[in-house]
């Protein structure tokens, strides 16, 4: 069954992104990440190309939303470069938008969160009608953000990413702690997402979520990539011991 | 005591103009400097709780510390300014209200600016990463912290006005405690002690803590109807 078709929501008409890349495609040199007492990132280099949905898997402390925040702009990194196209990761960071786990929702309304992005991206205000249907939240359009369910209150975090017009959307785990139904409707609209050419980068844990959705998958272990292949190679013949015990439950550390 | 509160009442009841000019004027002198504290205050307080620079925490300990500037000195120096010889004598402000709000305002600015900095700080740490990912100017950042955060900085208000209409020392120099012009409750209290009419000194103060007190659940009760939406 085809992603959208569990959908429930309205269509978005919104840019088609898939002729209009600017800072696509990615590469990444020897980006390292030290703290005083740690190296959190350790000598990164991968590519990521145009169109697609890459998962980054890897067990706790491996580094994941760390690498999410340095490509986003969010945090220098300690050496080693991101190159979207050209840009830097802080000149691509108006391109992109972050879900983050926990999403930060201002003390407004539900229609007010989405009014200030759209207010302040110089986007059309028409477009918060559309975000609302589009994420199932127009009937909730006046309710006070911060009383959401948690699974209502991510999907308003997308609606509000999506009102910036990403060309990458990065997620950090945005599904964790979701019951079943809001899973799939969070999965449904960031598929929708991509099939209009929003070049997706998810962080998750959820193995089941990664087969339905990456593309290919990049998996992290202290702080080091040890795999980037393709989706359906990493989870029938994943290359490293590490991937292995991760896909078969075992702790790796 | 009962004989001041039963003053108090009787003065209220009574519907005594001179009281009424006493009370309407301390209230107009005190609001007008916490809404002229507040625009210069608030956004202070924003932008040093966002900003990162060399010296902030110079910044900090300075207006930490203005906030307890003492009325007294606080009226002196504006009783330099503007009387006859000073700078802005020409002005002829000296011992009229607009004088007493303008001392009122260089009291309370500082305790707006230090307690919202405190306040949108500990806002602005929740938000900071969403902002920056959303590439917001510092401007949008300020204004969007100052609305959300809105309710808090209601008692930060409430601070700098409980502070301005209870003192006395600043008033009293610049304002001068002329009946009918520069009266207002605190000058009043004190002239009215000074002269041994106790009861009446007292019924002002129980007004003037009503005041106060009414002031207080006004704000109270908005913050616990925000506080039911989640917008605290």
């Amino acid at each position: 069954m085809p992603m959208s078709d569990v959908l429930p929501f309205g269509d978005l008409r919104v840019t088609d992104r898939s002729s209009s890349h600017a800072i696509l495609p990615l590469a990444v040199r020897d980006l390292t990440l030290r703290t005083d007492d740690a190296t959190m990132l350790d000598g990164l280099t991968f590519d990521l190309g145009r169109t697609g949905c890459t998962m980054i898997m890897g067990p706790n402390g491996a580094g994941k939303s760390l690498l999410l925040k340095l490509l986003h702009g969010l945090m220098p990194p300690t050496s080693g470069y991101i190159d979207w196209a050209g840009h830097t990761a802080t000149q691509a960071t108006v391109r992109q938008a972050l879900v983050f786990q926990k999403p930060v929702l201002l003390r407004r309304s539900v229609a007010a969160n989405l009014d200030f992005v759209l207010k302040a991206r110089g986007k059309d205000m028409a477009e918060r009608a559309r975000l609302l249907d589009h994420v199932g939240l127009s009937h909730k359009a006046s309710q006070p953000a911060r009383l959401l369910s948690g699974g209502e209150a991510q999907r308003l975090a997308l609606a509000r990413a999506l009102a910036t017009e990403p060309e990458v959307l990065f997620l950090d785990e945005p599904t964790a702690s979701l019951d079943p139904a809001s899973v799939l409707a969070i999965e449904g609209i960031v598929a929708q997402a991509q099939a209009r050419g929003v070049r997706i980068v998810f962080v998750t844990h959820d193995i089941g979520q990664a087969r339905r959705m990456a593309d290919d998958v990049i998996f992290l272990h202290r702080g080091r990539v040890v795999e980037h292949t393709p989706a359906a190679m990493f989870f029938l013949t994943p290359q490293s011991d590490a991937a292995r015990d991760y896909l078969n439950g075992r702790i790796v550390v | 005591m009962a004989e001041a509160i039963g003053l108090a009442i009787a003065l209220v009841l009574s519907g005594d103009a001179d009281l009424l000019e006493i009370v309407w004027l301390s209230l107009h002198v005190s609001l007008t400097a916490t809404a002229i504290a507040c625009l210069i205050g608030l956004p202070i307080g924003a932008l040093v709780a966002i900003a990162r620079f060399r010296g902030r925490s110079a910044v900090l300990i300075v207006m930490n510390a203005l906030m307890g500037l003492p009325p007294v000195v606080v009226g002196l120096l504006v009783y330099l300014q503007l009387s006859r010889s000073g700078p802005l004598g020409f002005l002829g402000l000296l011992y009229t209200p607009t004088a007493m709000i303008i001392a009122q305002t260089i009291l309370i600015t500082p305790i707006i600016a230090a307690l919202s900095r405190q306040v949108l700080e500990d806002l602005h740490s929740e938000y900071a990463e969403q902002f920056r990912s959303l590439c917001l100017t510092r401007m949008q950042t300020v204004q969007a912290l100052l609305w959300d955060g809105r309710y808090a900085l209601l008692t930060v208000g409430l601070a700098g006005f409980g502070r301005a209409v209870a003192e006395v020392g600043a008033v009293i120099i610049v304002g001068g405690n002329i009946d009918h012009l520069t009266r207002v409750m605190t000058t009043a209290i004190a002239l009215e002690t000074s002269k041994g009419d106790l009861p009446l000194a007292l019924a002002l103060g129980i007004i003037l803590l009503v005041i106060a007190l009414g002031v207080n659940a006004c704000v109270q009760s908005v913050r616990m109807t925000a506080a039911r939406h989640a917008y605290v």
